[in-house]
């Protein structure tokens, strides 16, 4: 799970980060040769990015739930409040008919932007640290 | 059901299908970076793929037709006159399946009516579809071609461009008769005048028209069934020129269109049986009256040009210009600034300055030339505004030709030159600025805070040649025109920083310039602009990023003054608003046609409404008038429980409705004639157009398909992108994306909770996503009496770039004001300019950043809208942030680019520029705060607080903006007395907007407000320019009875009073005097007193100062407007507000909190 998880957040982080920083990228000599390519690359990255969401989610209640079964309760302990965030998350996602947790046309606000990608931040640490104290633990 | 999907309906020729991946990545993406390798790219899509996969594919679909075809062939015979329900059709006509041939179809088909013909038939159509192939195509291409070809050659010698077009109209063989119709891409560079000889010539198509219509005599007349292809042909006509020996046959249908009550339910077999000797007879006198109709416009085209030859001529000797001999022989660009003749250009915009096209009055050239000159005559500073900081000091040099003296010591000084400007802005504002819009006002003692006239934007304090080139506040205003230095006095002040944008608005005189190279920044591709430096001749900084750029070559000579070596006197360098023709790198496609598409509901709700007969009629009367060129298209969808299409190819002699009834998996019955060309099936399209208000009068459907008539809409847009109008009067109810009602009535005066603002399903949103990926935008037009979900439907526009009208209660005889609304809007609506698949970026200096968008598109970077549409009255706000402190700079620019496609086929950047000083203190910030941008700002974030939140947030943060800002003022002021509410000259009207604003059908509570009214008051607020908004938000309110001499002004010799505005509140209200109410669209007269002749001067000025005629609305006793009226005079006490002063109370009761 760790792997995975810190997997994912980590592309998360990385697709936050493309779409702040698109524009800001001075001339840059591969997106001055080849402008499309390159963008159409980079939203295909970034959309690849965003439907991890969901896979996350699962991977990470179902370890709960074998946490639960291992009895482990200190873990399941540490675990619950991010589970609770991921449930809250979702009920309070933004309308839509498919899964997903974004919408395209609100995620280039600061302010969401921003709040993803500070999401992003904590869970890579804290599945970071998860994935030490599982090795160790 | 059986069909073949759309998709799988035809092979390409080799040649065509190699090509069509490569159209398919970049189709929506623009990118404005040019590149060598995007541009040979491009070229190579441009010459090959791009037109054959639009335009011959549909040829092939007439070779191959898909069962879908034959099942409407019978379908409409059936339908329409037995409206049999489609899907009985459809199982009637199961055996047909599959991939039936074309040729085998068309046989039995043909030998049902017209037996003995069979033969001939199908040899013609291979033929005809044969020769539309390549020829055409190819014909076509080259013209393009040429245009994007000749922009990066240097100079336009006229025999060298003479023979690159000859070679380019080879095909086209017909003598140019004096009627030259010039392609776009020329027409505003001066330079262009003598190329315009060889350029297309429309005759060509009349004479090609005429040839066909004898070909056709001779050849069988009865090979009619053919719908498809020969019109296509028709279509390649115009576009250029086609090999007249062909053998083209115009087609009348065997089953015709028949307006109400005129078919009868006799068998379809019948009918055209005895049609078949009469078609041969329409076509011919349809098409020859057709022919002599456009030769004639070809005169007036013709005229037209010549006229308009002769004001630039005239413009060029006036203007120093080159002569034409000259300037090919020696320049390198030509920037020709053509400012009347834009709207000419440009095509839509107002269409009465173009009526020249029916009346070639030689006389108003002569007010336009001197008109046009005008700016060339104004002294333009004479120092390059970047020096003007550090010029006083500096001894004035003489002007030496060649070298401008500011260079000389500019170096030297260069890293000095922001703190000396900034020390230098520092003293002018103590000196100038403070008192006045510091000035404390004693908010609560103060009564007449209103000004005399209207509330002036606030000008920027810089220096007076800065300040002359900055661009208009109409345009583009901040909400802060003094920018604090550092976030953290951005915070200490409690106002937003933003900016109000309006891009693209109507504009009367704008420099066009014409350059092989557009100078931008190489780094962070910021356009050139008055507010550079030009560090030396050679090289100039860019004022966003601070790189140091080269000065190309060809920037050096400037065409205004002939001279060379005076980079800073170009017409980019002295105007903040100008528009560039881009060149082909700006383009990832050909530019697009104009194309509409009106998709009409028809369910008894709507027949009912009667706003059919309106929209028709003002489509009928604005047909000439729609912005676009000889490539414009159109087409027609309606629909209530099924879809309908129109089937308008040229040739028909009737247009022809097909009914497809599966919405849950809507199709294109015949995706090749739907959308026509609008010159070339015009007579079909009236025809259509005056049947359309009867067809349906007795029709008992009450359900409403949207959804299924969106996707339908959208799969025949998404070739070519264009313009969805959609008519609606009721909730959708049937297929993807119906709604359920969710407005409880008895919420609607709740003071608590407003629910369901926002969408119920992201249908809407998705399907605008999609249009706006194929530069589509759908425009929404609600005319309903019920609830209907705005909230949901909007977002079809919203997130495509569209625009939205709502008439609440719509009935054209019930409620004639809101049918003279609906009127009105169309007109402007159908006639105003429009650009096609544009972008707008917004950059701003190094330090800010974008915060937040506010307004309808689809945000595709952080600084880059994607707009499939805009239009002139669309606004947009944009929330800044500054991430890194301006410590080391005294100005910051603010650029916006818009590029788009001009209904004419160009590709077109306006580039605003906005200038504005950089200050370190609070009471600075204060002194140059815009409250009427402010306003506009915060509105628009109250909205996305109440669709995010909640309504009473959004209403608690309106009030916290005016307790904070207030509050901070106060204490930076510290020897004002606490007790009292004191606000800056500047923030007076403040809290009275805020009120306004509370007030308003969008955020105000415990009055009963229709929830679709309060999402229409929302919508608005996030899509009107701020001119707009701020009359939705607080009207002006005058009294027109006692206009008096003292206060005038002139216009046009007419003089104008100009009556104060009074306090909105009844206490004003006299029962003698007559008062007038200007809310933007809708006038309210209360007294009505329209009989002295001051007051009539002044309310057709009035309505002369805007965009749209606004509706009159006399207030009379108890009628519904009444109501409207007393709820604008908001600074009374409701039931459910406070009065203005009870507000100031409790702001004041909170401040000392």
């Amino acid at each position: 799970m760790g792997t995975w998880s810190v997997l994912r957040v980590f592309f998360n982080i990385i697709a936050f980060d493309e779409l702040k920083t698109d524009y800001k990228n001075p001339i840059d000599q591969c997106n001055t040769l080849n402008p499309t390519v390159e963008k159409v690359k980079k939203i295909k990255r970034v959309k690849i990015a965003l439907k991890l969401v969901l896979p996350e989610y699962l991977i990470h209640a179902f370890f709960c739930v074998m946490f639960l079964c291992a009895a482990e309760w200190l873990t399941l302990g540490l675990n619950m409040p991010l589970l609770a965030y991921h449930i809250w998350r979702y009920m309070s996602r933004p309308v839509m008919s498919g899964p997903g947790l974004y919408d395209p046309t609100t995620i280039m606000n600061a302010d969401i932007l921003a709040y993803c990608q500070k999401e992003g931040w904590c869970k890579l640490a804290f599945y970071l640290l998860s994935f030490f104290y599982y090795l160790y633990g | 059901t059986s069909r073949c999907p759309v998709q799988s309906r035809m092979e390409f020729p080799s040649g065509y299908g190699s090509h069509l991946p490569s159209y398919s990545v970049p189709s929506g993406h623009y990118s404005q970076v040019p590149s060598k390798a995007a541009a040979s790219h491009l070229d190579n899509q441009y010459r090959a793929s791009y037109y054959p996969t639009y335009y011959s594919a549909p040829a092939q679909n007439v070779m191959t037709p898909s069962v879908g075809t034959n099942v409407l062939n019978t379908q409409e015979s059936q339908q329409l006159y037995n409206k049999t329900p489609a899907h009985t059709v459809g199982s009637a006509e199961g055996p047909i399946q599959g991939a039936i041939s074309s040729a085998s179809y068309l046989h039995t088909s043909a030998q049902q009516s017209y037996s003995a013909f069979g033969n001939h038939y199908s040899t013609s159509v291979s033929s005809s579809v044969a020769s539309q192939g390549f020829p055409l195509n190819s014909d076509h291409y080259t013209m393009p071609m040429v245009s994007s070809a000749m922009y990066p050659n240097v100079s336009y010698p006229p025999v060298a461009a003479g023979r690159v077009y000859g070679q380019a109209f080879t095909s086209q063989t017909l003598p140019a008769v004096g009627q030259f119709k010039e392609t776009n891409t020329f027409s505003s560079q001066s330079t262009s005048v003598p190329h315009s000889l060889q350029q297309h010539v429309p005759v060509g198509y009349n004479t090609t028209l005429t040839t066909i219509s004898s070909a056709q005599s001779i050849q069988d007349s009865l090979c009619r069934n053919l719908t498809g292809s020969v019109a296509k042909v028709n279509n390649q006509i115009n576009r250029g020129g086609i090999d007249s020996s062909q053998p083209v046959h115009s087609v009348s249908q065997s089953v015709l269109f028949t307006k109400p009550g005129a078919g009868t339910s006799a068998s379809s077999a019948v009918i055209s049986s005895v049609r078949t000797p009469a078609p041969s007879l329409s076509s011919q006198a349809r098409s020859s009256p057709s022919v002599t109709q456009s030769s004639e416009l070809g005169l007036q085209e013709g005229t037209k040009r010549e006229w308009e030859v002769t004001v630039q001529t005239s413009q060029l000797t006036l203007n120093y210009f080159p002569p034409p001999a000259i300037d090919s022989s020696s320049t390198t660009s030509s920037a020709s600034p053509v400012l009347n003749n834009y709207d000419a250009l440009e095509g839509g915009g107002y269409p009465e300055t173009r009526s020249m096209t029916s009346s070639p009055v030689p006389a108003p050239s002569v007010p336009q030339t001197s008109k046009a000159s005008k700016p060339f005559g104004y002294g333009y500073p004479t120092l390059q505004p970047g020096y003007q900081n550090a010029a006083p000091p500096a001894p004035v040099q003489p002007n030496n030709p060649g070298h401008h003296p500011g260079f000389q010591h500019y170096p030297q000084q260069y890293p000095g030159v922001n703190q000396l400007s900034s020390s230098l802005g520092g003293l002018s504002l103590q000196h100038s600025q403070q008192p006045e819009s510091l000035r404390p006002v004693n908010l609560t003692q103060d009564r007449n805070i209103l000004p005399v006239s209207s509330v002036p934007a606030p000008v920027p304090n810089l220096n007076s040649d800065l300040r002359k080139l900055n661009c208009s506040p109409d345009s583009f205003r901040c909400t802060l025109t003094n920018i604090p230095q550092t976030q953290a006095l951005l915070n200490k002040a409690k106002l937003p920083l933003g900016l109000l944008l309006h891009p693209f608005r109507d504009l009367t005189q704008l420099p066009v310039i014409t350059s092989s190279t557009i100078v931008r920044c190489r780094s962070c591709r910021t356009y050139i602009n008055p507010f550079v430096s030009f560090i030396d001749q050679r090289r100039w900084k860019c004022n966003l990023c601070y790189r140091v750029n080269d000065v190309p070559e060809e920037f050096m000579y400037n065409p205004l003054t002939r001279s060379y070596g005076e980079p800073h006197k170009r017409p980019e360098v002295q105007n903040s608003t100008v528009e560039f023709i881009a060149s082909s790198d700006y383009m990832l496609r050909p530019p697009q046609p104009a194309v509409y598409l009106f998709v009409l509901d028809v369910s008894h709700n709507a027949v009912e409404a009667g706003y059919l007969t309106i929209v028709c009629q003002s489509l009928l009367e604005n047909l000439d008038k729609l912005p676009g060129d000889s490539r414009t298209r159109i087409g027609f969808i309606t629909f209530d429980s099924t879809v309908q299409f129109y089937n308008l190819q040229e040739g028909l002699s009737q247009p022809q409705m097909l009914i497809v009834s599966d919405i849950d998996d809507i199709f294109l019955p015949t995706p090749d004639s739907l959308l026509v060309n609008l010159h070339e099936s015009k007579e079909l399209i009236k025809d259509l157009l005056n049947a359309l208000p009867n067809m349906f009068t007795n029709t008992r459907e009450t359900h409403s398909a949207l959804g299924p008539a969106l996707q339908a809409a959208f799969k025949l847009m998404s070739p070519t992108g264009g313009r969805i109008s959609v008519f609606q009067t009721q909730l959708p109810s049937l297929g993807a994306g119906l709604l359920h009602s969710r407005e409880d009535p008895n919420q609607r005066s709740s003071t608590k909770v407003v629910q369901h603002l926002g969408p119920a399903t992201d249908f809407y949103k998705k399907l605008a996503l999609d249009c706006s990926g194929q530069q589509t935008a759908v425009d929404l037009f609600l005319l309903s009496s019920q609830y209907s979900d705005l909230a949901s439907l909007a977002c079809m526009s919203k997130y495509s770039a569209g625009c939205i009208y709502y008439y609440p209660s719509f009935h054209r005889s019930h409620n004639p004001a809101q049918a003279e609304k609906l009127q009105k809007d169309l007109k402007r609506y159908l006639t105003r300019k429009i650009g096609f698949e544009a972008v707008m970026r917004i950059r701003c200096t190094k330090g800010l950043s974008i915060h937040t968008f506010h307004g309808n598109f689809f945000v595709r970077s952080t600084d880059l809208l994607s707009l499939a549409n805009v239009n002139p009255d669309a606004g947009f706000a944009v929330q800044m942030s500054i991430e890194e402190s301006l410590t080391d700079t005294s100005l910051v620019c603010f650029q916006t680019a818009l590029l788009y496609t001009s209904s004419k086929g160009e590709r077109r950047i306006r580039v605003h520029t906005l200038c504005l000083p950089v200050v370190s203190s609070l009471a600075d910030v204060y002194a140059g705060a815009d409250v009427q941008a402010v306003v506009c700002l915060l509105a628009n974030m109250a909205v996305d607080r109440s669709v995010s939140s909640s309504l009473s947030d959004a209403r608690d943060a309106l009030v916290n903006a005016v307790v904070d800002s207030l509050a901070a003022y106060m204490s930076t002021a510290s020897n004002l007395q606490q007790s009292m509410l004191i606000a800056p000259n500047s923030l007076k009207l403040f809290p009275l907007y805020i009120l306004a604003l509370l007030k308003q059908k969008a955020f105000r509570t415990g009055t009963s407000t229709r929830l679709d009214d309060r999402v229409y008051a929302m919508c608005q607020m996030k899509s009107q320019p701020l001119v707009h908004l701020m009359k939705m938000i607080h009207p002006n309110l005058y009294r027109i009875d006692k206009l008096i001499d003292e206060s005038t002004i002139h216009v046009n010799d007419r003089v104008v009073p100009q009556p104060p505005l009074q306090k909105l509140s009844a206490e004003k209200l006299t029962r003698e005097g007559a008062f007038l109410m200007d809310c933007g669209s809708i006038f309210f007269f209360l007294n009505n007193a329209l009989s002295s002749e001051r007051t009539r001067s002044f309310i057709s000025w009035l309505r002369d100062s805007r965009p749209l005629s606004p509706v009159l609305q006399v207030i009379k006793d108890e009628n519904p407007a009444k109501t409207d009226f007393f709820q604008h005079l908001i600074e009374d006490r409701t039931e459910a507000a406070f009065s203005y002063y009870e507000f100031l109370l409790n702001i004041q009761q909170q401040i000392c909190k």
